[in-house]
């Protein structure tokens, strides 16, 4: 055993020993469903946590023309803010251009990045349908979906993303 | 008789470490002349001084003494990043109101009676646990560094940016962060044995979520509701927030709201898109947690002026997501020689460590910087070092040697060397 591990093995004793859920005053409460239901935003990239809904890129169009385009441009290519459009095959190159459809690994952190944050003056008001809509627009304009096609909780997860196995784990659990 | 402490140990006039640690020069070297005779007084010892009061603020002949370059995104208000004035700071403690800001839309006013930390998913039993419950649990606390892994990243531009050491480093402090350890928590919710990661939620507009291994969660991650003894402060989480001691700062999610235990990372935008680290082949670093080995000199340091030739105290500041500092070597001379500098004694784990050398200038130009090692053995690394395989999208994580030039005439900037 490393001295770094056995250390570690020390002072996880020492914190059981300091305070352990048995000496823990026990004070949580229980949380019903509707509350659970309410308070988990989180999306696994398998697509654990996707509400129903759908939408097409046909039908974000709208939404991105609304909501989007002064901080990310026409047709998502940047502005104020990131450009969510190109950029595929740059990454190796000396200008290497990070966007959705040329850095992001997985289609689920759109719909889940867009349905916390975004807008960014009024996160938390667009619809589900609207989600799934925006999130199909942006990787249409990509070249990563067809315009038509439905994104739903089933179809998001399965969209493969240009740089899906671009990543190289640092710290593996 | 001759104190040999004022023979050089290094180039370039470097002087011996064992200067700070037995106390100041011998014959008033370094000490101000004796005070006038007491006849005459000044004139704030003439009549009764000011009251007591509730807050003690600073002084105001300290009001340059702020949080610098504050900024946000173009066309939001909170969207940005405000940096520690360390040219300012001595010690390892930074004044929470100095503590360096980077929000992602602005600082929620949440109300602590209202607020509740959820811990669900994969649990025997969801819990909700409010403030006044937290405050009964059994309490840590550690005084621990925070970096934004953006921390530094100006120095990757092709030429060095002249700006004072906070607008290039100022995205790093150290507080005594105080809460219930997380896994008192988890061990209360009843972890399954499938979990691996968690997802931490925080209460602000863009519910900032961040994935972090259980086992960190298990071994030394607080829920933290105290800084430097009082309540956080709301731009540092109030009511709690997660606190990852070592870790990218953006982990430790502040005004803390949900975590949802799972058995993968939720691959969230922080954690892909931004935190991550683009090599030159085009595939690129994901979850660089513990921040490198690191230390800056931050007296003197970019626009400082040094005074006539003589004794002048080098002093900065070094930390490592690793562990502690165990040694900290400074040269004067660009980097041909070094010597090892003196630690202030509060050497702890994860920590701002305060070191210090004494330095003979003898007024010609020189290059001063300084490089840490931690207890793991890291070394900091130089900056060619660092850009050996990083793309020029690389900008998170980076802990290279930071120099400054010293001009003949006193001035300091900063300098690649």
């Amino acid at each position: 055993m490393s001295t770094r591990r056995f250390m570690a093995v020390v002072l996880c004793a020492a914190l059981i020993n300091h305070a352990s859920a048995d000496e823990a005053p026990n004070l949580g409460k229980p949380v019903d469903a509707a509350t659970l239901a309410n308070i988990d935003y989180t999306i696994l990239p398998d697509g654990d946590g996707l509400p129903v809904g759908s939408g097409t890129a046909r039908q974000g169009a709208e939404v991105f023309q609304q909501h989007c385009v002064a901080c990310h441009g026409e047709g998502g290519s940047g502005g104020v803010n990131d450009a969510l459009v190109g950029g595929q095959g740059s990454l190796a190159s000396d200008s290497p251009r990070k966007t959705v459809g040329s850095y992001w690994p997985y289609a689920t952190t759109v719909f889940d990045y867009i349905r916390r944050a975004m807008p960014i003056q009024a996160p938390g008001t667009l619809t589900t349908d609207e989600i799934y809509s925006v999130t199909a627009y942006i990787l249409f304009m990509n070249g990563i979906v067809a315009e038509d096609a439905a994104l739903t909780a089933d179809t998001l997860p399965q969209v493969t993303m240009p740089n899906r196995d671009g990543f190289i784990w640092d710290y593996k659990p | 008789m001759k104190d040999d402490r004022l023979d050089a140990v290094a180039g370039n006039g470097l002087l011996d470490r064992r200067l700070f640690l037995r106390g100041g020069l011998a014959g008033g070297t370094l000490l101000l002349a004796t005070a006038a005779n007491g006849v005459e007084r000044e004139k704030w010892m003439k009549a009764p001084g000011a009251p007591m009061d509730e807050l003690g603020e600073p002084s105001v002949h300290e009001a340059h003494v702020k949080r610098t370059s504050v900024r946000s995104s173009p066309g939001t208000t909170g969207t940005g990043v405000s940096f520690t004035p360390h040219e300012h700071l001595d010690g390892i403690i930074t004044p929470s109101r100095l503590h360096f800001e980077r929000h992602h839309n602005g600082i929620p006013d949440v109300d602590p009676a209202q607020h509740r930390l959820i811990i669900h998913g994969l649990v025997e039993r969801p819990l909700s646990f409010d403030l006044d419950a937290l405050a009964r649990y059994p309490k840590v606390s550690r005084i621990n560094f925070l970096e934004c892994s953006g921390n530094s990243g100006a120095c990757l531009a092709p030429e060095p940016v002249q700006a004072p050491l906070s607008a290039i480093h100022g995205l790093v402090a150290a507080s005594e962060w105080g809460g219930v350890p997380l896994a008192v928590l988890l061990d209360e919710v009843g972890v399954k044995p499938t979990a691996k990661w968690i997802v931490a939620d925080g209460a602000d507009a863009p519910l900032m979520s961040r994935s972090v291994p259980l086992d960190k969660a298990m071994d030394d991650a607080i829920v933290a509701l105290y800084q430097n003894g009082e309540r956080l402060r709301p731009s540092n989480g109030y009511p709690m927030r997660l606190f990852l001691p070592g870790w990218e700062g953006n982990m430790s999610v502040k005004w803390l709201r949900t975590i949802k235990v799972t058995d993968q990372p939720a691959m969230t935008k922080d954690e892909t898109s931004k935190y991550s680290d683009l090599q030159s082949d085009g595939s690129a670093r994901l979850f660089t947690y513990p921040m490198g080995v690191k230390s800056v000199i931050t007296s003197p340091s970019h626009g400082m002026s040094l005074g006539p030739a003589g004794i002048y105290q080098v002093s900065g500041i070094a930390w490592s997501g690793s562990g502690r500092i165990v040694r900290v070597d400074v040269s004067v001379d660009g980097g041909r020689s070094w010597a090892e500098a003196a630690l202030d004694s509060h050497v702890l784990p994860k920590s701002l460590t305060r070191f210090r050398s004494a330095w003979r200038w003898d007024g010609s130009p020189s290059v001063i910087m300084s490089r840490a090692i931690d207890e793991q053995g890291n070394v900091q690394p130089t900056r060619q070092k660092i850009l050996e395989n990083r793309s020029s999208g690389f900008f998170y994580h980076y802990n290279g040697i930071q120099a400054w030039q010293v001009a003949a005439g006193g001035e300091v900037t900063h300098v690649y060397a």
